[in-house]
């Protein structure tokens, strides 16, 4: 017999709680299939959000730390600091890291920390059940925001993959999304390079993934995606946005 | 003979680290315990550690909980305001059970209030300080020896006891200049952090360090755990240091810089014939209050003077442990301002007068 597909060893046998059509879990897979091919599930470690993605540790097979809303960041210095050779990485919502952990992130940048951040941009908050995001597109429906997001009191969308491109110490930011095969691909693709890139020491890394709330954008899971694909895609363009890395040897 | 030498406090709490085998700090600059960090920015490199000056003390608080997670020995330092910023990691660290020292060089608040020295984050210390059912094993050096002892101890307690572990000194602790000797200290045998998150190289399982307990009955036996660890705290950890209570009629409470005051007082007041005595807690939390109890039940103590500087916050506890056998007097000075020998003498004539 032979194998066509198997479930990757980067995950655990856990059953995941993320709700149908949701991004989170399929991210989880390309992150899991990256660390093993990369050889690296043995001596990652994972920094896990306050959002959907709490139990993010009962899930990846490598260890994992759980930090506070937004954190994470911090975290991952204390862990990449005292343990240079390791793989590090944050994984981290948007009102994880776009709000309340907005000063971790761009200083972990700032500082060019040699950890990978995969950053889950959907325009919402997920586990709280759909307040407005620093992401929520203009006009967009939140539990907080009942007529839109509007610009007068809460600002425009916060593109953080762009702005943090500006900081000399990221070498490395490309957008992504999880709606189809050719999409994912390409997301995981992004994740290993960002690996790869890590290891070879090169700086801070960041892949920010657009990724469906279906439960909380009240869409059916392929409505999502089409929607996603229209709207979110439109503002926040899918891409390389910076690339320092070179030949990661 | 061990040679003697003049050091500053803040720099004393940075060395004592390093000695006690400390790799790492995190901290964000905050008067008057910059020399901590600065001190750590030269030297821990050098020890072949890692030194990062953090965005904040948010920030830094949560490197150490990184640190920690992952089998570090880990220290941060601040003052007051900084401290409060810290208390959600704090809180984090004990619901993760993590070990770290967390040094506070406290100066006159609320808010930015003053950068003179004060004692008034002893409830924020020793009553948990951030979110959750919680206690932090604090402990409260008077002189520069002290410090330098009990840093060491500090990490060890963490580990034993996998909690952090405040060091609470006021800001006159932190700037002073006095002799000490560096003794070599035995240290504990400690358990293996077979719990850290550093990758996991042939084990079969991944750890996972988290303080999130979704089903409520997981989350209460989660905090009955954390409260036998309290519970062996108390039992095991709590010190102090006695002078002249044997005969004493006026116990003098007192812990850190007041605590000097109150022993030069009570010497003085001696030589005049007045049985004064001196109790200084060494751990705040756990609180020596046990022995209070003991002392305020003998015939030859009419009374008890707790000098702090702050409003009467270990007041609370000298009560509690006093429990209205005798009267329990205050005498303290605030926001910055320190206590005259004089002064504390003078409180101390009229406790006695009251008592007598
Ligand atoms: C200090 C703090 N503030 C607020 C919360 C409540 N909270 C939990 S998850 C969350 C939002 C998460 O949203 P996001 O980061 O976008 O993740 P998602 O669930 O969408 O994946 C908030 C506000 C918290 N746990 N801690
Ligand atoms: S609420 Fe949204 S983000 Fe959270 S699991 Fe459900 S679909 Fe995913
Ligand atoms: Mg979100």
């Amino acid at each position: 017999m032979t194998v066509i597909y198997e479930k990757t060893r980067g995950l655990q046998n856990t059953p995941l709680h993320y709700c149908p059509g949701c991004g989170h879990g399929i991210v989880h897979k390309l992150i899991g299939e990256s660390l093993d091919e990369l050889g690296l599930l043995d001596t990652a470690v994972g920094i896990c959000p306050v959002g959907c993605a709490v139990f993010a540790g009962s899930y990846f097979s490598c260890d994992c730390i759980e930090a506070a809303h937004g954190r994470a960041p911090a975290v991952a210095t204390g862990v990449k600091r005292t343990h240079p050779d390791q793989c590090v990485f944050t994984y981290q919502g948007d009102g994880d890291l776009a709000s309340i952990g907005t000063a971790e992130i761009v200083h972990a940048a700032m500082r060019g920390e040699k950890f990978t951040t995969i950053f889950i941009n959907n325009a919402i908050y997920g586990m709280t059940g759909g307040q407005m995001a620093p992401t929520t597109l203009v006009g967009q429906k939140a539990t907080t925001a009942p007529d839109g997001r509007d610009p007068a009191t809460a600002g425009w969308p916060i593109r953080m993959a762009e702005m943090l491109s500006t900081l000399e110490g990221l070498v490395y930011a490309h957008r992504v999304c999880v709606v189809d095969i050719p999409h994912l691909n390409e997301a995981k693709k992004a994740i290993k390079r960002a690996f790869q890139l890590q290891m070879a020491g090169a700086g801070f890394t960041f892949v920010e993934v657009l990724s469906p709330c279906p439960t909380n954008w009240g869409m059916e899971p392929l409505e999502a995606n089409r929607w996603l694909m229209e709207h979110m895609a439109a503002y926040y363009p899918l891409g390389v946005i910076k690339d320092m890395g070179g030949e990661p040897g | 003979m061990r040679k003697r030498e003049i050091w500053k406090g803040s720099e004393v709490i940075a060395e004592a680290a390093i000695r006690a085998g400390c790799r790492c700090f995190f901290g964000y600059p905050i008067t008057p315990q910059n020399e901590i960090p600065e001190y750590m920015s030269l030297k821990m490199p050098q020890a072949g550690g890692v030194f990062v000056q953090a965005e904040s003390e948010l920030a830094a608080i949560n490197m150490v909980y990184g640190a920690a997670a992952s089998g570090m020995r880990a220290m941060t330092s601040s003052s007051s305001p900084g401290i409060s910023l810290k208390q959600e990691g704090i809180s984090y660290l004990v619901g993760a059970q993590l070990p770290a020292v967390i040094v506070n060089v406290m100066r006159g608040g609320p808010g930015l209030g003053s950068i003179q020295p004060s004692q008034g984050d002893y409830y924020q210390a020793t009553r948990g300080g951030g979110n959750g059912d919680y206690r932090t094993l604090t402990l409260a050096p008077a002189t520069l020896q002290e410090a330098a002892d009990l840093m060491g101890e500090a990490f060890d307690i963490a580990d034993t006891y996998r909690n952090p572990v405040m060091v609470l000194v006021d800001g006159l602790i932190g700037q002073m200049m006095e002799p000490i000797v560096w003794e070599d200290r035995p240290g504990r045998t400690l358990p293996t952090k077979v719990w850290a998150a550093q990758g996991r190289r042939g084990r079969d399982h991944n750890n996972f360090v988290t303080s999130l307990y979704m089903d409520p009955a997981d989350c209460e036996q989660h905090n009955l755990a954390l409260a036998e660890k309290y519970a062996a705290m108390e039992a095991n950890e709590c010190r102090w240091e006695e002078l002249m209570t044997d005969d004493a009629r006026l116990i003098l409470v007192s812990f850190g810089t007041p605590a000097r005051v109150a022993e030069t007082a009570m010497r003085n007041l001696r030589q005049e014939g007045l049985k004064v005595g001196l109790l200084r807690p060494i751990t705040l939390w756990p609180f020596p209050g046990r022995r209070l109890g003991e002392l305020a039940g003998e015939d030859h103590v009419k009374g008890f003077l707790d000098v702090e500087m702050n409003l009467g916050q270990m007041l609370d506890d000298v009560k509690l442990a006093v429990n209205g056998s005798k009267p329990v007097q205050f005498y303290g000075r605030c926001g910055g301002a320190i206590p005259h020998v004089a002064e504390v003498q003078e409180a101390a004539r009229r406790a006695l007068e009251e008592v007598e």
